[in-house]
């Protein structure tokens, strides 16, 4: 180029990739439009995995949301269903997602706060009381004993009368961004695969419309990796899944067609459009060379988006409005089959009833007054927006290799590969914050004074009350059941069956969820992380 | 040449969030305090014990999941058992207003808070710690 602006470090994604002062076709001399494009709904589905996109049907507007008890929780649920809300997203709690009952030692302060607390199969009829689960889909962000509350949730569907064939609906049970980056496991890396593979078979089997695993960047884009790392992490964590699936025994295209993903949407706009077309194109080539998936089911890659909630300032929280719709655009116009908009009291605490309403009054503002829903893929065919994608797609492969050459995601993370990325790019973000290179309204630059907002308070008054049920439980229910069941959940955990029909006995049973991964933590162990600075 | 102050960074809670305790260990360890970082899910117990062991002049404690108010004061009080109480407790994270407050009250060095900046927390130690 030989101009000086073209290596300004000014002027680079958040991952790093310089940006040139203008696109041209001369960017594009290697683009193949038949081997990097395709058209909307066809291979390599870059511009989207259907024809038509969102004027045969819009995405599904889910927010994530739980808090305090199963009553208030439900109650939230009822108020976002009527007032437009298509899909529900179920928030857990500290306790619930590290397997600890409500009225565990150290459950203490923890209960009802970071989501709704949930110790037994009586919580989940609270929870989904008066909702009825054939019409409404449920995604449950649940990790490490994804299983037990999955079973929990099955049960709740036999009492509404609800065959699981009928149940749609998805838990993100996946365990390795969970060592890579949120942290929540109990497990050590193996059982906890064995356990994610018997949903997967369980949901082949038995529940065939249900997403068993939710392969989540998201997690590891907050943790602060970059745009590209999020894509490599994520997409080389779908390959783990399938090996293992594919090592169990079932066949490619009687599970993949049913994994689905999940990414974060961040601030850097172009990036993210960039970052869901390279995710559906690498997938589609990954399914169709990698391991021979012939339906086409299995080669498109379908995707929850969630705003960014790290990029979310404390520091006038209003402009945290402007932020969610510029990321949510991004992700609309990337393609995403869901979308969850963060609110914009979210760097505070759970969002208020208001706030809530304000971030899906984004989606619908987006949905029905933008236009933008008009066409698949709108943005495809700019010169810098492909060439953004071919430059995104080739640093996320050159990651996978990386891991592959390691001998898997497993190998990796306990060699601490992933988290030595992450949080060297944390890292370097924050140093550029710091040093005002990185520019956050608000925060480093344009400053004024606070605007109080109101938020939502969760008191102990949840932790006495869901103490106070599940001792009332514990006295009611068939002791003598429970502990049959849980002798033979153990015995099956032991052996190399699948855990889930025990699960779900223990938990028709009434054991709570603590005593259930109490039991599991006794044949599998617990893991103990090495951190990695 | 005066003795590097020492601190422990500490998560406690169920909470695994810990980009900010890692950020934050890094940028003290960066301006030149040895930073000990005990890693996820610490008891208030174990993170004394910790201090005491490593001898540190400051603990920061990195919490955001909404349990300060069940964790701090009891660290706090483990701390003057252990006749402690000159070691410096910092707390970062998602800590409302008033509760920031009332940490203060009963012995808390300095809350941070979101978009806090990594310098203001290094002059904050150094100003706070003897030389």
């Amino acid at each position: 180029m030989g101009i000086e602006t073209a290596h300004d470090e000014r002027h680079r994604t958040t991952s790093g990739v310089a940006i040139e002062p203008v696109y041209g076709p001369d960017e594009l001399k290697h683009f193949d439009r038949q081997r990097d494009l395709g058209l909307p709904g066809g291979f390599p589905y870059t511009r989207g995995i259907h024809p038509d996109m969102y004027r045969r049907q819009l995405w599904t507007m889910r927010q994530f949301s739980g808090f305090a008890t199963p009553d208030e929780t439900n109650r939230r649920y009822h108020y976002l269903l009527e007032q437009g809300q298509t899909g529900l997203s179920v928030a857990f709690d500290l306790p619930t997602l590290m397997g600890y009952d409500a009225d565990h030692s150290l459950s203490e302060g923890e209960v009802g706060k970071c989501g709704v607390s949930i110790s037994s199969l009586e919580d989940m009829e609270i929870l989904f009381r008066g909702i009825p689960l054939e019409d409404v889909t449920v995604s449950m962000t649940i990790n490490s004993p994804a299983a037990v509350l999955w079973a929990m949730y099955l049960a709740v569907a036999e009492e509404q009368g609800v065959g699981w064939e009928r149940l749609s609906g998805t838990i993100q049970n996946d365990i390795l961004k969970e060592y890579i980056a949120q942290k929540e496991f109990i497990f050590p890396p193996r059982p906890s695969m064995r356990l994610v593979t018997d949903t997967i078979e369980f949901g082949v089997r038995h529940a065939p419309r249900f997403n068993p695993v939710s392969i989540s960047g998201y997690h590891i884009r907050e943790a602060g990796s970059t745009a590209v790392q999020e894509l490599a992490f994520t997409l080389r964590d779908g390959i783990e899944y399938v090996d293992w699936a594919l090592e169990r025994g079932l066949a490619i295209d009687e599970f993949a067609p049913r994994l689905s993903f999940f990414f974060n949407a961040h601030n850097d706009f172009f990036e993210e459009v960039a970052k869901y077309r390279a995710a559906r194109k690498i997938w589609a080539y990954v399914m169709r060379d990698r391991y021979g998936a012939s339906a086409e089911r299995s080669r498109k890659l379908r995707f929850h988006a969630q705003t960014a909630g790290c990029s979310l300032t404390w520091q006038q929280p209003y402009n945290n409005v402007v932020r969610t719709a510029l990321q949510a655009l991004a992700a609309v116009v990337g393609g995403a089959q869901s979308l969850h908009t963060n609110s914009l009291d979210e760097a505070y605490a759970l969002p208020s009833e208001h706030a809530v309403t304000i971030a899906l009054r984004t989606q619908q503002v987006l949905a029905y007054e933008s236009g933008v829903t008009q066409t698949p893929d709108p943005l495809g065919g700019s010169y810098f927006l492909e060439k953004l994608t071919l430059e995104t797609e080739q640093a996320a492969q050159r990651y996978i290799e990386r891991i592959d050459g390691m001998g898997g995601m497993i190998a990796a993370i306990e060699a601490g590969f992933p988290q030595r990325e992450i949080a060297a790019a944390s890292y370097r973000y924050q140093r550029e914050v710091e040093s005002g290179e990185r520019v956050i309204v608000g925060v480093n630059r344009f400053q004024s004074g606070g605007q109080p907002i109101e938020l939502l308070q969760i008191d102990e008054a949840s932790a006495r009350q869901q103490s106070a049920k599940l001792a009332a439980l514990r006295q009611r229910r068939d002791n003598g059941r429970v502990s049959r069941s849980l002798d033979a959940l153990r015995r099956s955990a032991e052996g190399r069956e699948n855990t889930m029909p025990s699960i779900l006995d223990a938990v028709r049973a009434y054991a709570t969820l603590g005593e259930i991964c109490d039991a599991l933590r006794g044949v599998f162990g617990v893991y103990q992380e090495t951190s990695h600075l | 040449m005066p003795r590097p102050i020492r601190v422990l960074v500490a998560k406690p809670g169920l909470d695994g969030h810990d980009r900010g305790a890692k950020v934050i260990a890094r940028a003290l360890r960066d301006a030149g305090m040895e930073v000990i970082y005990t890693g996820l899910r610490q008891t208030p117990e174990m993170i004394v014990n910790a201090a005491l062991q490593e001898d540190v002049q400051v603990i920061g404690l990195s919490i955001l999941s909404g349990a300060h108010n069940a964790i701090v004061p009891r660290v706090l009080e483990l701390l003057r058992e252990k006749e402690m109480s000159e070691v410096k407790v910092i707390v970062g994270g998602i800590v409302p207003d008033e509760d920031a407050e009332a940490l203060k009250q009963r012995g808390v060095a300095a809350v941070f808070q979101p978009g806090a900046s990594l310098d203001a927390i290094v002059d904050f130690i150094r100003s706070a710690v003897p030389a």
